[in-house]
Parts: structure tokens; sequence; C-alpha cells
């Protein structure tokens, strides 16, 4: 069982997505990116500005999903089907 | 065979695997939290919702719980939980040795969640001694949770009255005010709750804390490092709950099933050992190594699934300060020679008893 995700080979143009089934709210996506993630004050994580990672969080977009628990981060690359 | 089974405490298996831990976790409708511990005896049904509750009724008990451990909300705590370090730390001054474990690491979660709940800080000795007696005196005399929880029902019926006239600011008047559905909570759910809040908080925290210190007291390089590097504290902070998680819950089977091809008993108990998925190979590279700036690093101390901690965030704010507290006044420290580090039994684990010699300070 692999529960992490491919690393990217670059910069890509990347839409993050929260399964909300699967989120728990840990919060540990907003502690790694906090430019990507929050948590609303019902204590429930969005993605910020539509889940839209500029390229430079490529990396930190990646580590979030990474340390997600419940695996709920899912990281789209444009032209992929989500 | 990746699951053990026990006939003590009444029938119970023990998964090892990650990917078994998680799959219970992940179905309550087969593993049931009614029961989450291990005991020799069967006693009434107690509830403490959310922890205790199932689909459908966990939902929305979760749910009013979680706005007073938001991020924002914890991070106003946190000067609070930086002065009480540093309270704690102040009379070790000068000293060459301590207990890491009774001086500091157990005080810091019982006085915080005290302070939350808007009962004196003092308490915290009261609320530890609770704790201490139903997670380790208990699994073999059921008759001291009885006791203990009449104790804390007590207690918390008393700050329940002194608060229906005037509302404070505190997580007791927060669950009077709350509401599912429109409708207030039952004195017992109140009651319930707050017996989850204090139990689920301080010994669990406490452990983490405490071996925290066990971990940095027996490897220099990774205390000289930290010392050096305050900013990967966050980083070492997830790699102890990784390598040390302090609970191992349980749930009742109430549906036959099966897990990795082993029938499961109805009415037995099976554990979930977050700390075994932790140190899984499968998922976690060089797992029994202990890395303290690993950075991939999702694992299950916490929990998976619907009972998810709620109190991650406000733990993982406590390991770092008192971490960040503890390496800066005494970034030099060890086991004392000769040491008797006692570990606790029972469902939480961690060091009770940590002697230590303080270097410099
Ligand atoms: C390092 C410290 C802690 C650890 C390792 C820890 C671990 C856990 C685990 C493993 C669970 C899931 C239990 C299950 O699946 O049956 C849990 C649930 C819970 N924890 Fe913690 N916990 C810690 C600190 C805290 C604190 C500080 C609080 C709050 C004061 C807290 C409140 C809760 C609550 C309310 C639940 C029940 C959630 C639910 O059932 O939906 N915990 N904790
Ligand atoms: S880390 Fe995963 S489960 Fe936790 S809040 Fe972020 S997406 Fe949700």
């Amino acid at each position: 069982m692999n529960v992490l995700p491919k690393p990217f080979a670059g910069p890509a143009d990347l839409t993050v997505r929260i399964n909300r089934k699967r989120c728990q709210g840990h919060a540990r996506c907003v502690a790694i990116a906090p430019e990507l993630f929050e948590v609303d004050a019902s204590g429930e994580t969005q993605e910020l500005r539509g889940g839209a990672v500029p390229p430079d969080l490529a990396n930190k977009v990646y580590l979030a999903a990474a340390n997600c628990p419940e695996l709920a981060i899912d990281i789209v690359e444009a032209g992929e089907q989500a | 065979m990746p699951i053990a089974h026990t006939d003590r405490f009444l029938g119970v298996y023990l998964p090892s695997r990650y990917e078994d831990i998680r799959a219970i976790a992940y179905d309550p409708e087969h593993f049931s939290s009614r029961r989450i511990f291990v005991r020799e005896g069967k006693r009434p049904p107690l509830k403490s919702p959310p922890i205790t509750s199932d689909p459908p009724s966990h939902r929305a008990e979760r749910k009013i719980l979680l706005p007073p451990f938001t991020p924002a909300a914890i991070q106003r705590l946190e000067p609070r939980a930086r002065a009480l370090c540093r309270e704690l730390l102040e009379p070790l001054s000068g000293r060459s040795a301590c207990d890491g474990a009774v001086d500091y690491a157990q005080e810091i979660p019982a006085r915080l969640i005290a302070h939350m709940l808007g009962i004196s800080e003092d308490a915290g000795d009261q609320f530890r001694k609770w704790v201490r007696d139903s997670f380790e005196h208990s699994m073999t005399d059921v008759s001291i949770v009885q006791r203990v929880v009449a104790e804390v029902s007590a207690f918390f019926d008393e700050e329940i009255a002194r608060r229906r006239g005037a509302r404070g600011d505190d997580l007791i008047s927060y669950l009077l005010h709350a509401r599912i559905d429109g409708e207030p909570l039952s004195k017992e759910h109140i009651n319930g709750t707050l017996r989850l809040l204090l139990f689920a908080g301080v010994d669990t925290t406490w452990s983490a804390i405490g071996v925290s210190l066990w971990h940095l007291a027996t490897h220099p390089d990774d205390r000289k490092r930290l010392a050096a590097e305050p900013q990967i504290i966050p980083t070492a902070v997830e790699e102890f709950l990784r390598a040390y998680a302090p609970v191992t819950a349980g749930r009742e089977i109430v549906k036959e099933t099966e897990l990795a091809g082993c029938p499961l008993k109805v009415g037995e108990m099976v554990l979930l050992p977050f700390g075994a998925a932790n140190r899984d190979p499968e998922i976690f590279p060089d797992a029994e190594r202990v890395v303290i700036d690993r950075a991939e690093n999702p694992h299950a101390a916490f929990g998976l699934g619907i009972h998810r901690c709620i109190g991650a965030t406000l733990a993982r704010m406590e390991m770092r300060v008192a971490l960040e507290e503890w390496l800066g006044k005494f970034p030099d420290f060890a086991l004392a020679p000769g040491a008797a580090v006692e570990w606790s039994t029972g469902p939480i684990r961690g060091p009770r008893q940590l002697p230590l010699t303080l270097g410099a300070g």
C-alpha cells in the first residue's frame, strides 16, 4: 500500500483539491502551506483562491499532500482529469 | 500472521500493519467506538461524546467541538502556554538534576486545559490524579473508573452551576451555549464531553512531551541539533509523534467480519495501535529510525478517520513550545546515570518518571 503521492518533475499548472469526504481537519496542510490552505472559524479546512497553486509553491503543495494522514489532498495538473 | 489475539480482557485482537489499522479506523459499521478501551471486566457503557459515539450522531457532536480548537484559537493560547513553561522552568534554574516528566511534562497540559476550561490552574493536580487513576489503575479494577467518573462529574456539575448565570469566555461556557439542531446539549452530554476533554488531553500530551525529552536525553546529536536549529522543532515534533505515538485506541467488533484473512468475533475488541502503524516499513521508509527532519510524515499518532483527534493543533503547539522553552534554558541535558525511567501502563504510553541531569542552566 503506497500512501505517498508522486513528487512532481517540475512546476506545472497545478490545482489542489481537498477531498471533503476524507478530510478530518488536522490542518497539517495549513501548517505546511498557509499560502494554500486555511481553517475557517467552524473548523473546516479550505483551499485558498479556489485551489490555484502558484508555480513557486509546487513543492509545498506536494509536501502538504505527503503529510496529510487522511490522503485527502489531490493535486491536479492542467489537462489531467480530476 | 499480522494479527495477534488474546482471550484476556474479554477477548482482544491486535493488528500491527498500517493498512489493517487504517481499515478498522475507517469502518465504524463493523467497529464501534462505544468501547474504546480494553478492560478486565464489563462495565456499564459510559458516554463521552464524540469519542464514544458512532455515526450518525458522531458528526454533529464532533462539529460543535471544532471551533475552540482551530489553529487561530490555539494561536491565541500560545502566550499562556509559553509563560506556563517558563514558570515551570524558573525553579529549576541552577539545579543540576530534575525529573523531566514530573517537574515539567506533566504540568503543562493539565494546567493549560484548566486554563481553557476557566478553572484555577491549580486544579491541574487533581486532574492528573483522576486521569492516571482512570487510565493506568483501572485496566484490572473497573470500580476505580466508576469512582473517578462520579468525582469528575460532581466537580463539573458545580462548575456548570457556577456559569448558569454569567457566561464566561471559557470552554465550559462554550458548551453550555452550544446547540445541536437548535437544541442545547443535555447535562450528561456536556459532562461526558468535559470528561473527555480532560482525559483525552492530559495524559496524551504529557506522554508526548515526556517522550520527546527522553529521546533528546538519550540522543545527544539530535539534542544539539534542535538546540542549535529551533526552527526544525515542528518537524521533530511530528517525528516524535510518529515514532513514539502515545495512544492505542480500540473498537468493539459489532458485526461479523474479517481482517487480513482473520475472522473477527462479534463482541470482542480490536486494538488500534497507532504506534505500530507509524512504524510500518511499507509506509515509512527507514521506519525504525527517528529522523528529526523527516519531510514526508503522514503519521497516525492522532488517529485516522472520523475520530481523528480534535486537540491535535493544541497538542502540537504545547509540544513545540515546551521543547523551545526547555532547549532555550537547558540545551545540555542527559538521562541521570543509572536512572530508572518509569513508563506508564495502559492505553497511553509515555515516561512517568524521567530523572535527568542538567548541564547548563
Ligand atoms: C499528543 C497528544 C495527543 C494525542 C497523541 C492524541 C491522540 C488521539 C487519538 C489517537 C484519538 C482518536 C481515538 C480513536 O480513534 O478512538 C484522539 C481523539 C480525540 N482527542 Fe486527542 N490526542 C492528544 C491530545 C489531545 C488534546 C490536547 C485534546 C483536547 C483537549 C484532545 C482531544 C481529543 C478528542 C475530543 C478526541 C475525540 C475525537 C472524536 O471522537 O471525534 N486530544 N486523540
Ligand atoms: S492535512 Fe489533510 S485531513 Fe488535515 S486538514 Fe489538511 S487536507 Fe484535511
